[in-house]
């Protein structure tokens, strides 16, 4: 092979095109932009890319990949902060270093956790693209050997982690998982498109929810109320742990998970249609089975940041094979990335299979950008990340309603319907609930993000398979048994069995004390009910559509089977065992206000947008809460309210989006922003 | 008569021979500081958002007082939610377009009870064509050369697809006529999805838009993983299925219908076929003003996407991007928006027949 004669020119060729002033320059300003909307939380490359679009038309190509690379290669990094800081989840990729990184926030250590979680972005970041600047060459066949039965495999050693993320209860984990997959069927059907616990009188449900908004409302929300509750800052304690300095220690003590984790996060990456949104899951459970001592998983173990933060940058560069060679996005912002490249020069750079023979200098470029963009990103968040870490010693009632205007903002791009409030207000219940009575959130995370793919490969497989058997018995056997599937079925079954061992020893969102039996018997049973009435309405769906029956049916009997499990054990057992955990009961002491009341302020700011339009309700929300829950003075509320509006309005204004409207507008016509 | 009129006079006349020809009459209007705001019912992923990604920068410039075009991204419902949204909204200065795509156009015609639009309310300043090519793997392409469509009409044909009601139903419909058992695997997202299970070997019967088939599949025909079988055509001035202007040594699906024992180019059938083929492909994509708009922001919109199609370097920069396929305006438009938007009551009623019975689809 003559790999190496055409790749080191090609290399040289890069280097020589980065290494330039102005292209450097470019970058940098790409990251910036990248960080400073990375750091909000469910604002990310979709949102950064389309800002910058409109100046992509007629570019030279190189400076605007440096743009463009250097927006997208920081998202994960700089989203970080809302993980660690506030227990949300930046973006998809970040999911899990919620669960480690936070308790440590909570534990003073911060910005320990932040420069652990920034050194090993970067580290994956750059391993990632030296992996990548050799296996590029030869990744086209590989790529081309997971078929649909692999990509399913996949998706099934990804569902596989539930089995480390139950919590202490392994079936109330199983259980999680199945109404998340079912959560994750709500709407059109993807194979036949019948409609699943939804009906076209609701548009809004038929087209499923979105990850951003169940990734918030399941993590973020609960999470805010509950501090919220305490009325106090995050950080109980004095920063301690030093700073900085002891985070790149921790990463160097661990630096060989990082190497692990980081080639999991570029293989998970290179496999087009799985998406990033699951590697770090699949890192955080490799970071939890590899370990020895496991206990303070959940707790604020530092190696639980390292894991997953090794995986989404290094993604982020597996991703790039996908895209590039094969034009086929491997997420949404590099769908933006790809119709940007379009529109650089005069749309010389064709991204598809021709990429390697005709641009292999520009190939090289996008993987070296994407590093260097990592590099410069990460020394800008380690930098900044100990003046930031000062957040949580913020009384947290101060910090709330801000976080409240932009998640809410954030959701509301998914659809801009006033239903997406709706729909985070909604999951955001559930996640509450979830937290209090110990149900795996992130179970359920995996079991939504997974759901879509499990169920159309499960499909697309059968089809073809079938296909395969009328041709031969061994065309068919060799298609779905083959090696790679052989490989990943014995993966997944040690992982499982291993992780349900492990399980109750992990306990991935900590300790929960056992309450009164009444209140989780109820929530059990209103999972139950949903997971029946799910299974109920897809027996509904008519033999002609039976493709989108099979999937729900088959989750809501495990789903069924686990609840009617669950609450026999609940009769049989007495009420100090781990079936009844209860937050209420542990928190009971710290809590200062009451859970109603505290969603009642939420509530109010979605019925008053209902009436009168996300910014008039923002104004009354931020001058009631700053003045009645906060108890500051008129002037000071005043002030923030101010600042509050401005802010979220320069945001809109800046990615030229609207806010949600209410009855008001439909009344009268209003001029933006109240429009 | 007064000087007053003589002036206003010679001024609409002066306007009129300036302004384009199907709309003479207009004064125009100026955007100067105003934004328009273009909404493509779709994501922000899609090809709609590539072709109006593309356009965008260009009408800014051609545009009387070059105000800024910003792509509002509307998705939801199969594009039916923005293409409502737009129905209810008033024509006000003229700073809000539409873009709508060949599946905004497809539930128009089936019936969808989810569309609440009218494309006869709307005003059509640009439609934008584009073609398709189908596609086979070597050996059976190889088989094809040997015996004719025949000779493969007993292979099982596995085919990605996004849904029968998509624009994936014009290419299920053509091979249903060529009389080839193809089973469509749903669930795909995109076409380029479709062309990953035909590289991977999966399917093995697969269509490319014209610009995908140019980037995507053109280097597998070149590597001799993937052989180009027919174009779905392109339409003269008449209306007539000719060959695609970007391909014109493929033979049309009519030319290779006509070989075809079996498959008739006339009758029911055929116009069914060929009634969402024009409406899927010649005229896939298209702005609209609202309804109510003024002649004036007609004629503006008309002679600004004129004046796009008229620069230097419009070839060279929308053949990568948009294909070589007509960009219409004026009266050229109103005839692709008829013969888009206009199905005969027959080929309605025998898709709608079809699906439910092939695909189980019911359109309540």
């Amino acid at each position: 092979m003559d790999l190496i004669t055409t790749a080191l020119p090609a290399l040289s060729d890069a280097f020589a095109m980065i290494l330039q002033p102005h292209v450097i320059g470019y970058l940098v300003l790409g990251v910036c932009m990248g960080l400073a909307i990375g750091v909000f939380p469910g604002l990310g490359g979709i949102a950064g890319l389309s800002l910058l679009l409109p100046f992509m038309f007629g570019m030279e190509p190189l400076t605007g990949l440096a743009l463009m690379v250097g927006m997208v290669a920081v998202v994960p990094t700089s989203d970080t902060f809302a993980s660690v800081l506030m227990g949300i989840p930046g973006s998809s990729a970040s999911q899990a270093t919620v669960l480690d990184g936070f308790p440590m926030a909570k534990k003073g250590k911060a910005a320990r956790a932040l420069s652990a979680a920034f050194a090993s972005s970067l580290f994956g970041g750059l391993l990632g693209a030296a992996f990548l600047t050799f296996f590029i060459l030869a990744a086209r066949p590989i790529v081309l050997l997971f078929k649909t039965p692999e990509l399913l495999m996949i998706t099934i050693f990804g569902l596989s982690m539930v089995g480390i993320l139950a919590g202490r209860v392994a079936i109330k984990g199983i259980v999680a998982a199945c109404l998340g997959l079912l959560v994750g069927t709500i709407g059109e059907g993807a194979s036949a498109g019948a409609l699943r616990m939804s009906t076209y009188d609701m548009p809004y449900l038929a087209d499923g929810l979105k990850l951003v908004i169940v990734g918030l409302g399941i993590f973020a929300i609960p999470e805010i109320i509950a501090l919220l509750r305490q009325d106090k800052a995050i950080s109980d304690r004095a920063q301690l742990g030093g700073g900085w300095l002891e985070g790149v220690k921790d990463w160097w003590a661990n630096k060989w998970l990082s190497v692990r984790c980081s080639l999991i996060g570029v293989m998970v990456g290179v496999i087009p249609g799985l998406g990033g949104s699951v590697v770090d899951w699949i890192a955080y459970g490799h970071t939890v089975q590899s370990a020895k001592d496991k206990e303070n998983f959940g707790k604020g173990d530092v190696r639980g940041v390292i894991g997953p933060e090794s995986s989404n940058n290094a993604k982020e560069g597996g991703g790039l094979v996908p895209t590039l060679l094969f034009g086929i996005p491997g997420s949404g912002s590099m769908a933006i990335f790809i119709s940007g490249i379009a529109l650089l020069g005069t749309g010389s750079i064709e991204v598809g299979p021709s990429m390697l023979k005709n641009n292999l200098d520009f190939t090289y470029a996008i993987v070296w950008l994407l590093a260097l963009a990592n590099v410069v990103g990460t020394l800008i968040c380690i930098a900044a990340s100990g003046g930031i870490a000062k957040l949580t010693s913020i009384r947290f009632a101060l910090l709330a309603p801000f976080l409240f205007m932009i998640i809410s903002f954030a959701a509301f791009q998914s659809r801009q319907d006033l239903m997406d409030l709706v729909a985070l207000f909604s999951i955001g219940l559930l996640g509450i609930l979830m937290r209090r009575f110990d149900w795996s959130r992130p179970a359920f995370l995996i079991g939504f993000v997974l759901s879509d793919p499990a169920e159309t490969y499960a499909n697309q497989a059968v089809q073809i398979a079938n296909s395969r058997f009328r041709k031969g018995f061994g065309e068919g056997l060799e298609y779905v048994f083959s090696p790679i599937v052989i490989i990943l079925i014995i993966i997944t079954v040690t992982s499982v069995v291993v992780g349900l061992r492990q399980a109750k020893n992990i306990m991935a969102e900590g300790e929960v004390k056992s309450g009164s039996k009444r209140a989780p018997l109820i929530f059990l049973l209103a999972v139950l009910g949903y997971i029946i009435a799910a299974y109920w309405n897809a027996q509904l769906i008519p033999d002609y559509s039976s493709a989108d029956r099979v999937f729900p049916v088959f989750v809501g009997t495990i789903g069924i089977i686990g609840g009617v499990i669950l609450f026999v054990q609940m009769m049989l057992k007495p009420e100090t065992h781990a079936l009844f955990s209860d937050r209420e009961a542990q928190e009971a002491d710290i809590n200062i206000f009451g859970l109603w009341p505290t969603l009642a302020w939420f509530a109010g700011l979605l019925a008053l947008t209902a009436m009168f339009g996300f910014i008039i309700a923002l104004a009354v929300f931020l001058l009631g809460f700053m003045t009645y829950r906060a108890g500051k003075s008129p002037v000071f509320a005043g002030i923030y309210t101010a600042a509050g509006i401005s802010f979220i309005c320069g945001m809109a204004w800046l990615l030229n989006r609207d806010f949600p409207a209410g009855w008001l507008q439909t009344a009268v016509d209003l001029p933006w922003p109240l429009k | 008569m007064t000087i007053s009129t003589t002036t206003r006079a010679l001024a609409i006349g002066l306007t009129a021979s300036l302004a384009t020809g199907a709309y003479a009459g207009g004064h125009g209007i100026d955007l100067e500081g105003k934004t328009v705001e273009w909404i493509i019912p779709f994501s922000e992923t899609g090809g709609s958002a590539k072709w109006a990604n593309f356009y965008a920068p260009l009408l800014s410039e051609a545009l009387p007082g070059t105000p800024t075009v910003v792509v509002k991204f509307m998705p939801g419902a199969g594009s039916t939610k923005g293409a409502n949204f737009f129905q209810e909204q008033e024509y006000d200065d003229g700073t809000l377009i539409f873009g709508s795509s060949g599946s905004t156009q497809f539930p128009y015609l089936l019936g969808d009870p989810r569309v609440k639009y009218e494309y006869g309310d709307w005003n059509v300043v640009l439609a934008s064509g584009t073609g398709g090519v189908a596609y086979l793997p070597p050996d059976l392409a190889g088989k094809m050369a040997d015996g004719g469509v025949s000779a493969i009409s007993g292979e099982d044909f596995i085919y990605g697809s996004q849904g029968a009601t998509r624009l994936d139903l014009v290419p299920l419909l053509a091979w249903e006529m060529l009389g080839l058992n193809v089973e469509p695997v749903f669930g795909i997202k995109g076409r380029g999805d479709g062309r990953l299970m035909f590289e991977r070997g999966e399917a093995n019967i697969d269509y490319q838009t014209s610009s995908s088939f140019l980037s995507g599949v053109a280097p597998l025909v070149e590597a001799g993983t993937a052989v180009p079988w027919f174009s779905f055509g392109a339409l003269d001035a008449d209306g007539n299925i000719v060959r695609d202007p970007t391909f014109p040594d493929m033979p049309t699906f009519k030319e290779v219908c006509d070989m075809t024992d079996g498959c008739e180019t006339s009758g029911t059938q055929w116009d069914a076929w060929k009634a969402f083929f024009v409406a899927g492909f010649p005229a896939q994509k298209m702005v609209f003003l609202p309804a109510g708009a003024s002649n004036d922001a007609i004629v503006t919109y008309t002679a600004a996407f004129e004046e796009i199609k008229a620069r230097a370097d419009f070839a060279e920069i929308s053949a990568k991007r948009l294909g070589v396929y007509p960009q219409m305006t004026g009266d050229e438009a109103q005839v692709a928006l008829q013969s888009a938007t206009a199905v005969p009551a027959e080929a309605k009623d025998f898709v709608v027949n079809w699906l439910g019975e092939r695909y189980g689809v019911t359109l309540e």
